[in-house]
Formats: structure tokens, C-alpha cells, sequence
């Protein structure tokens, strides 16, 4: 492709207007920019990677599972290219291509990318990975996704059109994923069994309670995790694939970190992962599966997963004046719930910053906070400031989830909801930031010079 | 006078997706602070439907595919203990895909499925996009003494008709509406209103769950008052995201 070069060139300049302008650092732009000069920018630039690509999508956990995926290859030294930032649309792994390109190559070995979930067919095709991790699929943003069977059916035409050397990496707790590898060679699956983990019903947020195959609802041996945990239907007979990567004797311990015995075939370790909730025991398996269809061996895989750090808003915890702000991103009712399933198990009552935006990248509809399991937090909570576009939904959740009125308040504009939340109280305080409001955040907290070297 | 208030959600496991059970929560809440008894039911694929055991029958939304199912079994099992309950003048709300099974006929892919015709209305598919956004109406009901907004979020492919004995429940003021031309959003008959208003919408249109508990009751008086100041907000901004 000999016209690339001076594509290149331009579409860079623009990323370089584009900061000096004060737009910040992990913009799509140049990235949107190489795309409308050159469409097929994506397959040229990854097809540069002497090591290939690998591809991971889900409705949760996609930003988690690349950072804990680059913690491992890392002890192994493979350099890589990859959207740590989260920019998962085209525009996003273009510019993380471009950024990446040097002359008529690449600085980098091996593609590391998590692709939105709408996405994924036209970036499958483009990227062509090696292996392809499928996490989850869950009830998300209808306004932009539309239903999860369209997704489901979207994402059964990318598989079935996977080559065949291509490793697909699934969630085997996750009916609607553990079916893709139906009649597929190159499958790794992975998922927990651990009965203490297991929910005493099913929440009401579950999605995929039907089999895929006859329709007839499926019966669950243990439900761990929205529609994810041990199933089979009765009528026809599909079960849970026997996961390969297993996760046992899971310990949780608030919102700190966990613990589980890692098993992948015959080989065993206990991992000390430094990120908390059941939730992220699931990241990390798949983590550890896509780097197994890799050929990473075991060791590496258990050491990696324990030098993890939070990916961007993620469980991160900032000093702010005197009191830990720990920032755990809400974006639909399966992660809300894991993230108020794993506050819960802190000790006391809580200090919350809860801010819900509706903005396009949120997801305009705020059906979805009647959808999280907010009861969770009734009789819990100390205080909770209520910020965001939609402050006052929120707040008027939490009063018909139990929390009293008293203990609620509605601050629309962040930084003052941020600084009264801040001054009322002492200790730990939790921020619950939707998508953009995770992003105001960032920023306001980056003013202040408090925020992590490399949020800006 | 009764002193709990029956409610029976239709298909609740399968017709929830846009959260309806904010819908009977905030039903279930605001009884239960005025020392109102609540008791929710559920009927399931399969069931009969008994139109004296509930004062209110809600059915909300569900993926196409569930919604298929719902529509098959409700003209089946439901048709007659539906229209039993409109003819003793039971309260019914039908938001999104249970609006449009009430009607006559809903068309799903190439497919026309059959509604329980309680309420006069067709809803067919077109080529053309989905309309999705924030809404707000004026509506207008007895017993109250001026026109109210009603807010939400719409996101439906189905475009609904009414048809010459069917009246809207209200006239759109932002939004889309029932079919994205006529200037007119939902129906009402009676104690039955139809919608295609979620979000859910009665967390920020308590004046509309008051409404349906009253009448469902069959209490002229107005409920006792309650602290609505957070309803009141999250009702502006919702007004506020429709551009009212």
C-alpha cells in the first residue's frame, strides 16, 4: 500500500492540532481522520504486527481483561500495541495503529485490542486476530445496542466467519458466548466453580435465561453472576461446557482485592489478584485462557495476574485531601450490580458520589438504573451525593431502593457534588461515575494534580 | 373501600426490559407510605388470566423474541379475562411491547401476530429507523384539573395506529409518539392507558402512579400527599431531556 505514508502523515498532524488545542491525550480523531483517507487503514497497520493480533470483546470487563492480558505478555517482554485507554471503536484502534507506525512498519510485536461489542464484525474482519476472546454479553445501552439477541445473532456471523486456525476463547458460565464455540476446534473456555460464590437467585437484571438452541428456559445448578454460572437445559440437553480454566476457592475481600485457585488442565496456582470483586476473577480467567491459546505458559500467566494494577477508573483508588476516593465506573445493571455486590461486603455504612449522565456515550436511556440492584446498598449508605445530567433519577432510585431521603443529595454540577461530598465525612468515599462522567472526573481530578501520571 | 391495592404484572420474567419493575416499584412504595396494602401477583405463559384478581394489571416490554411468545400466549390464554378486567373497570398500563399486544394485530418481521384487541389499534413495521429518544406529552385525565406532561424514553421499531374508536392518551410535545408523524402519543380507554413512554415512567411521573392507584382503588378523594421533592426534580430533568 504505497499511498499509506502520506495518509499517515496528515492524520497525525491533525492528532497534534488536536492536543494543541487542548483536547488531551487518547483522542480517536487522528485515528477517525486516517480512516475517512484511507478505509482499509486498520488491516494495513495491524497487518504489520510480526506477531498478529488478538481481539477481546464483552458487554463488561473489556478494559480490565486487556490491562490484566498486557500485565502478562509483559513478563514475557512482548512489546505491544494496544488501546489501553479504552477507545475500542474504529476510530480508536486506528489511532492506536497510527501512533504505533514507524516508516513502513510497526513498533510493536503483537496487537492487543478490546473492541466494542457492536463493533466487533467489521473489526474482526479488519483485524484478523489470532484469538478472539468473547467475555459476556448483558443488558447495555438499548438505546445504542438494541436487544441482546441482535448482538448475540451479530456476533454468531463473526465466529462463523473466523478462520478456522483463528482461537476463540469463551466464557463457558456465559450461555449465550459458550454456544459461539458450538462445533468450533480451537475453543478455550474458561469459567468458576465455586458453590460458595454462588447467588441464592437469580438477579433481576439476568438476560440469557432461555436456551439458545430450543428456547426452553435453562436450570441453573448455581448462578454466579447475572445470567453467568452452571446451567443445562432440560429439554434438549445443552450444558455448560467443562471449562477448561477454572476458577476455584474464591475469596473476596471488599473492595480491596481476591484470591482464587487458578487451574488450567492439570496445572494448579493460587492467585492474589490485586483487583476486587467477582467480577474481575472473571476478567482475570479470561485473561488466562487467551493467553494459554497464545501458548503463555502457566507460571507466567499466575505471576502476571497478580502484578495487575486497576485499568482507568476501575476500582482505582486517589488520596484526595486526606480521604481515599475509590472510582468504580457504572454503565448498566450486570456491572452496577457487581460493583454494589462488592461494596456491600465492606464493613459500616458508606460514603457515596454517584454521578449518572445521559449523555451518547452513556447511553441516552437511564432506564437501566431500575434494572441495578441499588436494594444492595439500603440500610448501607451514610451518605450519597447524587451528581451527573440525571442526578435526581438517581437520587429518587436509591430513595425506592430503601436509602432515606435524610442520607440523599442532589448536586447536578460535579466538581461542587465532588467537594461537597469530600468535605461531608471521613474515610474511604466511593465514586460511582457513569461512562462521561468517568471522564469529567478524570479531568476535574487531573486540574487538582491529584490524578495518576498517565491519565493525562 | 379497599385498603390494598392488587397488582398483577403480566409476564414479568419475560416483559421487563426497559426496567418495568420501576414501574411496580414505585407503585409498591407509594402505597406502602400511605399505609395502603400492596399485593403484586404475576401472570405466566400458560395462565389464565383471572380479571377479578387484581385492581391493576401492568405488562410491560420484552426482546422480540420474548415478545413473540407473550403475544401468542396473552391472545390464547389472557384475551377474555383481559377484557373482563377493561369491562369492570380494572386499571390496566401497558408500556412499549404491551402496548402494542393490546391492540388488534402487531407485526413482527414478516410475521402478523395477533393482539388481544382491547384497545383499537394496529401496529405495523416500516422500512425506516427506530424511534428513540426522550419524549414528553400533555395529557390529559379525569380527576385531574389541568393538563400534566408526562416524560420518558421511547424506543420502539413498531409504528401504531389508532383506529377511529381509540383515543390518544396524549398529544406529543417533543418526541416521536405512536407513529413518528401524528402528533399524538399512546391511548387511553377508560382506566386502561397504553404507552410507549419507559424509563421507567412512573419514577419521574409520580403524578401519573398516583393517578392509577387512586383510580384503581376507586378513591375519588385525592391520596394522602407525600415529600415528592426528589420525584419533582428527576421529573424536570426528564422534561428537561425532551427539551420541555
Amino acid at each position: 500500500m504505497k499511498a499509506l505514508e502520506p495518509k499517515l502523515a496528515v492524520a497525525r498532524a491533525v492528532g497534534g492540532l488536536a492536543r494543541a488545542a487542548g483536547r488531551g491525550g487518547g483522542t480517536s480523531l487522528p485515528g477517525k481522520v486516517l480512516m475517512r483517507l484511507e478505509p482499509d487503514a486498520i488491516r494495513a497497520l495491524s497487518a504489520r504486527l510480526p506477531q498478529g493480533s488478538v481481539a477481546i470483546s464483552a458487554t463488561n470487563g473489556k478494559t480490565t481483561t486487556a490491562a490484566m492480558v498486557a500485565a502478562i505478555l509483559a513478563r514475557g517482554g512482548t512489546r505491544l500495541v494496544h488501546n489501553r485507554a479504552g477507545a475500542n471503536m474504529a476510530g480508536g484502534i486506528a489511532s492506536t495503529l497510527l501512533e504505533a507506525a514507524r516508516g513502513g512498519g510497526i513498533d510493536g510485536e503483537l496487537g492487543l485490542f478490546e473492541v466494542d461489542e457492536f463493533w466487533l464484525p467489521q473489526l474482526a474482519d479488519e483485524l484478523a486476530p489470532r484469538a478472539l476472546l468473547l467475555g459476556n454479553l448483558f443488558r447495555d445501552q438499548l438505546d445504542r445496542y438494541g436487544e441482546l439477541e441482535t448482538i448475540a445473532e451479530r456476533w454468531a456471523e463473526v465466529v462463523a466467519r473466523l478462520p478456522a486456525a483463528t482461537a476463540l476463547v469463551l466464557n463457558a458460565d456465559d450461555p449465550l458466548v459458550a454456544d459461539l464455540g458450538r462445533g468450533r476446534e480451537r475453543v478455550v473456555t474458561f469459567g468458576v466453580e465455586d458453590d460458595a460464590m454462588a447467588l441464592a437467585q437469580m438477579q433481576h437484571a439476568a438476560d440469557s435465561k432461555h436456551c439458545r438452541r430450543c428456547g426452553h428456559a435453562y436450570v441453573y445448578e448455581a448462578v454466579y453472576l447475572g445470567h453467568l454460572g452452571r446451567y443445562a437445559c432440560p429439554q434438549c440437553g445443552a450444558r455448560r461446557p467443562d471449562p477448561l480454566v477454572v476458577a476455584r476457592e474464591v475469596r473476596l475481600n471488599g473492595t480491596r482485592d481476591a484470591a482464587f485457585a487458578l487451574a488450567i488442565g492439570e496445572r494448579r496456582a493460587t492467585v492474589a489478584l490485586p483487583l476486587p470483586g467477582l467480577y474481575n476473577v472473571y476478567n482475570a480467567l479470561g485473561a488466562a485462557a487467551l493467553c494459554h491459546a497464545l501458548g503463555v505458559p502457566f507460571e507466567q500467566i499466575a505471576a502476571g495476574l497478580e502484578t495487575v494494577a486497576a485499568a482507568f477508573g476501575r476500582a482505582e483508588t486517589i488520596a484526595l485531601d486526606g480521604r481515599a476516593l475509590s472510582i468504580l465506573l457504572i454503565k448498566n445493571p450486570a456491572g452496577a450490580n457487581e460493583v454494589l455486590r462488592t461494596l456491600a461486603l465492606e464493613d459500616g455504612e458508606i460514603d457515596l458520589l454517584a454521578v449518572l449522565n445521559d449523555n451518547t456515550a452513556d447511553g441516552r436511556d437511564v432506564s437501566w438504573v431500575w434494572d441495578a440492584d441499588f436494594e444492595l446498598l439500603a440500610g448501607r449508605v451514610r451518605r450519597v451525593t447524587c451528581a451527573g445530567t440525571r442526578a435526581a433519577e438517581l437520587a429518587v432510585r436509591l430513595k425506592y431502593a430503601g436509602v432515606e431521603p435524610a442520607r440523599i443529595a442532589v448536586v447536578p454540577e460535579l466538581e461542587r457534588a465532588l467537594d461537597a461530598a469530600r468535605a461531608d465525612g471521613a474515610g474511604p468515599l466511593y465514586a460511582l461515575p457513569t461512562y462521561t462522567a468517568l471522564l469529567a472526573l478524570r479531568d476535574l481530578l487531573a486540574r487538582r494534580g491529584v490524578a495518576p501520571e498517565y491519565w493525562r | 373501600m379497599p385498603d390494598t391495592l392488587r397488582v398483577c404484572a403480566l409476564y414479568p420474567q419475560l416483559m421487563n426490559i426497559y426496567a418495568d419493575r420501576g414501574n411496580l416499584l414505585l407503585l409498591r412504595r407509594r402505597c406502602e407510605w400511605r399505609g395502603i396494602g400492596f399485593a403484586l401477583s404475576a401472570s405466566d405463559l400458560g395462565a389464565p388470566l383471572d380479571p377479578d384478581a387484581a385492581d391493576l394489571f401492568y405488562v410491560g416490554g420484552g426482546q422480540d423474541r420474548d415478545q413473540r411468545l407473550c403475544a401468542l400466549d396473552m391472545a390464547e390464554c389472557k384475551r377474555e379475562g383481559l377484557h373482563a378486567a377493561a369491562d369492570r373497570g380494572a386499571s390496566m398500563l401497558a408500556v412499549c411491547g404491551g402496548y402494542q399486544l393490546l391492540g388488534h394485530s402487531y407485526e413482527l418481521g414478516d410475521e402478523t401476530l395477533p393482539g388481544v384487541g382491547l384497545l383499537d389499534l394496529r401496529t405495523v413495521r416500516v422500512d425506516g429507523p427506530r424511534l428513540i429518544g426522550n419524549v414528553a406529552i400533555e395529557v390529559e385525565l379525569p380527576g385531574l384539573e389541568r393538563p400534566r406532561v408526562l416524560a420518558g424514553f421511547e424506543n420502539h421499531g413498531g409504528r401504531t395506529h389508532l383506529g377511529p374508536a381509540a383515543q390518544p392518551l396524549g398529544r406529543v410535545l417533543r418526541g416521536h409518539g405512536n407513529d413518528g408523524a401524528g402528533g399524538f402519543e399512546g391511548v387511553r380507554r377508560g382506566n386502561v392507558i397504553g404507552t410507549y413512554l419507559h424509563g421507567p415512567l412512573l419514577p419521574k411521573n409520580v403524578w401519573l402512579a398516583d393517578w392509577l392507584i387512586a383510580r384503581a382503588l376507586g378513591r375519588d378523594a385525592p391520596l394522602s400527599p407525600l415529600d415528592d421533592a426528589l420525584e419533582a426534580a428527576a421529573h424536570a430533568e426528564a422534561r428537561r431531556a425532551a427539551g420541555v
